[in-house]
C-alpha cells in the first residue's frame, strides 16, 4: 500500500509538470496553430536563469529558490514573446516554415545553453523541508512532491479563471475556435497571441523550476525531455483545451510511475514507463483521436 | 436621395490557389442603401465580402471606405473603421454562451443590447446557453445580433436565410430592413424574395465580374433579364420565396 501511495503521489508531481508544460503548448496550438518545438527552450532557459541568479543571490534555499524562479519566469515569458515576434509573426500563415523554424530555434537554443553553462548537470537550490518527508499511509513522500502539485492546481485554477472571467480569456476562447471570426468582430488577436506565448513560455519556465525542485538537478537536456511528454498530454488532452491537458497529464504522470515501477519490477524491463505512456497515447489516438476536450479552450 | 458612397471597390482580384476568383471587381455602394450581391452559385459573391474585410489576400485593387483607402490595412482594424459583418457559415463560437459571443463582439463598450433584444428576444432568454447548442435560425440571430451590436457605418451580410425555415426567412429579412435604417448594407443573398424585399440596388457578378450593376427595381421588373443573369424568375414579394 506504502509504495502505491508513494507512486501515486509521485506521478501526480511529475503530471504536474507535464500539465505547466503541455498547458503552453496546448493554447499556443489551440489558438494559433503553430506546433512549437521551441517550447522545451523556455523550459531549460527557465531553470538555468533561476539556477544562475539563485547563485548570486545570499540567503536561505528559500530565497534563492524565490528570487530565482521569479527571475526564471520573466526569463521564460520574455523569451517566448520574443520568439513569437520575431520569428513566428511572419510566418503565420506558413505551417511548414513555421515548424522547421522551431526545429531551428530549439536544436540552437540547446546549443546556446551548452555553450554557456557546459553539459555537466547543475545542483539547484532545494530547502530543506522540502527533501524531507511526510509520512502517509506508511509511504514516506518528498515534500517537494506537494509543491508541485499545489503549484499545478494554483496554475490550473488561474488559467481557468483568465479563460472564463476576463476579456483576453473571451478572446483565446473564442480564437481557439474560429480565430479568422475573431479578427472579423475587430479584434487584434496577434496580442493575444504573443500574450499566449508569454505566458506559455513562463509556465513552461515554471515547469523547469520545478524539474530542478524534483529532480535536484538541472541539466542542458531537461526541456526536451519534458517536451516529449508534453506533447503527449497535449495530443491526449485535445488541443487547446486548459482541462483537458490537467487530466491527460495527471494519467501520463500516474501510468508512467505505475509501469516503472510494477512492470517494470515484473519483467525487469526499465523502459517500461516510456512505452506504457506511448500504449496510452495510442489508446487514446485509436479511440478518440481528437483528445479528451477537442478545440475548446477551458 | 443620398449619392455619397459609403464603400468603393476598384479592379478586385483575388486568387485562391491555382483559382482566380475575382477578376477585377468594381463597384460602388451608396451610403445608407441595401445593395444586394447576386449571380450564381461560384461566382465570387462570399469572396468578395471576405476580401473587402481582408479574409482573403487580395493580389490586386483598392478598397474605400468612406473615403480612406483601406486596402492594406488588417481585418481587425478595417472592422475598426465600422463594419459589421454576418458571414455565410454563422460562425458563432459554439463553446461560448450567446451573451458571450455578443460580449465578444462589442467594441468600446457601447453595445446595443437594447435593439438586439428588441429583435430578437430569443437572444436574452438564451443568454447563457451554448451557442452551438443554438438552432440554426438561432445562431444566424445571434450572428446578424452581433453585427448590429456595434454602432456600424456598413454592414456585410452574407446569406442571411440560408437553409432557414420559411417563417425565419421572414423574421431574418424584417431585421434587414431594421438594420438598413441603421447602416449601409451589402446583402449576398439567393433568395430573390428577400432581396426583392430589401434591396434597392444590385450588383450582379458572374465568372467573378460584374456583370450588371443598378437599381433593384429595374432588374426585377425585366424578368428576361433576371433569367439571363441568375438563371432563375423573379421570386414573390413576400420575403419567404
Amino acid at each position: 500500500m506504502s509504495t502505491f501511495v508513494l507512486l501515486t503521489i509521485t506521478g501526480l508531481g511529475l503530471g504536474a509538470m507535464y500539465f505547466l508544460v503541455a498547458s503552453g503548448l496546448s493554447l499556443i496550438y489551440g489558438l494559433m496553430g503553430v506546433l512549437n518545438f521551441a517550447h522545451g527552450a523556455f523550459i531549460t532557459f527557465g531553470a538555468y536563469a533561476a539556477w544562475w541568479l539563485s547563485t548570486k543571490v545570499s540567503g536561505s534555499f528559500e530565497v534563492q529558490l524565490l528570487v530565482g524562479a521569479a527571475f526564471g519566469l520573466l526569463v521564460g515569458a520574455a523569451l517566448a514573446a520574443l520568439v513569437e515576434l520575431v520569428f513566428i509573426r511572419p510566418l503565420y500563415r506558413r505551417p511548414v516554415e513555421q515548424v522547421l523554424v522551431t526545429v531551428g530555434l530549439a536544436l540552437s537554443l540547446g546549443a546556446l545553453v551548452y555553450g554557456i553553462w557546459g553539459a555537466d548537470a547543475k545542483f539547484f537550490p532545494v530547502p530543506d523541508w522540502m527533501l524531507d518527508t511526510t509520512t502517509i499511509l506508511g509511504a514516506n513522500i518528498p515534500n517537494d512532491r506537494f509543491v508541485e502539485i499545489a503549484v499545478a492546481i494554483v496554475v490550473l485554477l488561474g488559467l481557468v479563471g483568465l479563460l472564463r472571467f476576463t476579456r483576453v480569456g473571451l478572446v483565446i476562447r473564442a480564437g481557439v475556435e474560429n480565430r479568422a471570426m475573431v479578427t472579423a468582430l475587430g479584434i487584434d488577436v496577434r496580442k493575444a497571441f504573443t500574450l499566449v506565448f508569454a505566458l506559455g513560455g513562463s509556465l513552461a519556465a515554471l515547469a523547469g523550476v520545478l524539474s530542478g525542485v524534483y529532480y535536484g538537478t538541472i541539466d542542458p537536456a531537461r526541456g526536451t525531455s519534458l517536451l516529449i511528454f508534453a506533447f503527449i498530454v497535449v495530443v491526449i488532452g485535445g488541443f487547446g483545451s486548459i482541462g483537458g491537458s490537467a487530466v491527460a497529464a495527471v494519467a501520463v504522470g500516474l501510468v508512467q510511475q505505475y509501469a516503472n515501477f510494477y512492470v517494470a519490477d515484473w519483467l525487469d524491463w526499465s523502459g517500461a514507463g516510456d512505452v506504457a505512456v506511448m500504449l496510452l497515447l495510442a489508446s487514446v489516438l485509436l479511440l478518440r483521436p481528437e483528445g479528451l476536450a477537442p478545440k475548446v479552450a477551458h | 436621395m443620398s449619392t455619397e458612397i459609403a464603400l468603393e471597390v476598384t479592379d478586385l482580384h483575388v486568387r485562391i490557389g491555382e483559382s482566380h476568383v475575382l477578376q477585377g471587381i468594381s463597384l460602388s455602394v451608396v451610403k445608407g442603401r441595401v445593395t444586394a450581391l447576386l449571380g450564381r452559385n461560384g461566382v465570387g459573391k462570399t469572396t468578395t465580402l471576405r476580401a473587402l474585410l481582408g479574409l482573403v489576400p487580395r493580389s490586386r485593387g483598392q478598397v474605400i471606405l468612406d473615403g480612406v483607402d483601406v486596402t492594406r490595412a488588417p481585418t481587425h482594424a478595417i472592422v475598426r473603421r465600422g463594419i459589421g459583418y454576418v458571414p455565410e457559415d454563422r460562425d458563432v463560437f459554439a463553446g461560448l454562451t450567446v451573451e458571450e459571443n455578443l460580449r465578444l463582439a462589442e467594441r468600446a463598450g457601447t453595445g446595443r443590447y437594447d435593439l438586439v433584444y428588441q429583435l430578437f428576444p430569443e437572444l436574452r432568454e438564451r443568454g447563457r446557453q451554448r451557442a452551438g447548442t443554438l438552432s440554426g435560425g438561432q445562431q444566424q440571430m445571434l450572428a446578424i445580433a452581433r453585427a448590429l451590436l456595434n454602432d456600424n457605418r456598413l454592414l456585410l451580410v452574407d446569406e442571411p436565410t440560408k437553409g432557414l425555415a420559411p417563417l425565419l426567412v421572414s423574421e431574418v429579412a424584417a431585421a434587414l430592413e431594421r438594420a438598413s435604417e441603421l447602416a449601409t448594407v451589402v446583402l449576398v443573398e439567393q433568395n430573390l424574395g428577400v432581396v426583392q424585399r430589401v434591396a434597392e440596388d444590385v450588383v450582379v457578378l458572374d465568372g467573378g465580374r460584374v456583370v450588371h450593376a443598378g437599381p433593384a427595381q429595374k432588374l426585377f421588373a425585366d424578368p428576361a433579364r433576371v433569367r439571363q443573369l441568375l438563371g432563375v424568375h423573379g421570386a414573390s414579394r413576400d420575403g419567404a420565396a
